[in-house]
């Protein structure tokens, strides 16, 4: 999937986290800021890796502001923010399970 | 033992902290709200989050309902397609108007099952009436389909459509009457609406009395803090537990004796008197003794 345009989902609350995506062609860069890193970062990066490589998504810069949001959260912002930024309106289930 | 809908609890579909918390709560259902909840700049994000949050395994013991927008937006076949491939338990179909709504959401909800490798059948469906003509043709809608567990009034819409407002209950006097007769009859379920005014305590207790004794299974819900004054409001009282109490073991000694009308306190027990002793115990069970 590629990112043709910068896009947000997600907010700022707590349990919630703010994903923001831009189109890149020098691959992928992934900046992921959490207030529970210490605990729970190998966690978080692993749903973002993962969430990420379902979408095919090689290229673009991705950050993440997270505020304690559960793994079905990160996985569905991210989602969001990728599909808005690559224009994608139907959904392949497959990717997004 | 039949499934307990007395409190159907709303959460907006794009609040990903309530979707993170709500089953601690432990409504009877949880609602997921795609439609009204949502704005529209949302709909796409909060559509991924409820496809997410409903498989989220906390949720496993919660019957989980998720509104989705009216199939005639471009959101409610979107809606639609997630909810039913997250394994939503129900589907609530605003604004159902006739009971060819409800034949048309179920072709697509069969088609989608298929799709996904659901067992056809699987996703139950509810019917919300919001207008005039769902109130007039809430039998019908009532019986359009097996799939259907509940019928419910929401107020807003149905009494705009009346031109008038909500008010004391006497706007929604024909409006419950009919939905809950139409619940009935289908032998489903009936679910008065919300409550608004959340810190207006008394006023959802009256409501609640209200629609109770009316017959509804119960209520939907905007805050969890209305779930336990729902459950108690429903609950059985000390009273009424002991003398069914008394009912069922009456009744169970005039059956060992052979008697084919048995009395209690000089009182005549009979079949649905003994059928309402059981299921005052099966509610006292579910929801303890009213406090």
């Amino acid at each position: 999937m590629k990112i043709i345009k910068a896009a947000v989902a997600g907010t700022l609350e707590s349990s919630d986290l703010m994903v923001k995506v831009s189109p890149s062609s020098g691959g992928l860069e992934v900046v992921v800021n959490s207030e529970v890193m210490r605990q729970f970062g190998r966690q978080i990066r692993k749903v973002v890796d993962e969430t990420l490589k379902k979408l095919e998504v090689t290229d673009g810069t991705i950050v993440i502001e997270d505020k304690g949001a559960l793994d079905c959260a990160i996985r569905a912002r991210l989602q969001a923010a990728v599909l808005r930024g690559a224009e994608v309106e139907e959904l392949n289930w497959s990717q997004l399970s | 033992m039949k499934k307990l809908r007395r409190s159907m609890l709303f959460l907006p579909g794009s609040n990903a902290a309530m979707l993170s918390t709500a089953f601690v709560y432990k409504p009877d259902s949880i609602m997921f709200d795609l439609e009204d909840a949502v704005s529209l700049r949302e709909k796409d994000s909060a559509r991924i989050l409820v496809y997410h949050a409903i498989q989220n395994p906390a949720y496993r013991d919660i019957e989980k309902v998720v509104r989705i927008n009216a199939l005639s937006t471009p959101f409610g076949l979107k809606d639609l397609e997630a909810a039913v491939r997250a394994r939503a338990d129900v589907i609530r179909l605003p604004k159902t108007d006739s009971a060819n709504d409800i034949h048309e959401l179920e072709e697509h909800v069969v088609r989608i099952e298929k799709a996904c490798g659901r067992p056809v059948g699987e996703t139950g469906l509810m019917a919300a009436v919001e207008s005039a003509s769902g109130v007039v043709n809430a039998v019908s809608i009532a019986q359009s389909s097996p799939r259907l567990i509940g019928i419910a009034l929401a107020a807003f819409d149905y009494v705009m459509d009346m031109q008038t407002e909500r008010g004391d209950g006497t706007e929604l006097f024909y409006a419950r009457c009919a939905v809950l007769h139409a619940a009935r009859v289908a032998r489903i379920d009936a679910f008065d609406a919300v409550f608004s005014d959340v810190n207006d305590e008394e006023g959802f207790l009256r409501e609640v009395e209200l629609i109770r004794k009316l017959g509804y299974n119960g209520k939907s819900l905007i805050n969890p803090r209305q779930i336990e004054l729902l459950h108690n409001a429903y609950a059985p009282t000390r009273e009424e537990v002991e003398y069914a109490e008394r009912v069922v073991v009456a009744a169970e000694e005039g059956e060992k004796a052979g008697l084919g009308v048995i009395s209690l306190n000089g009182k005549m027990i009979d079949g649905p008197i003994i059928d309402h002793a059981r299921s005052v115990i099966t509610r006292a069970r579910a929801s303890g003794i009213r406090q």
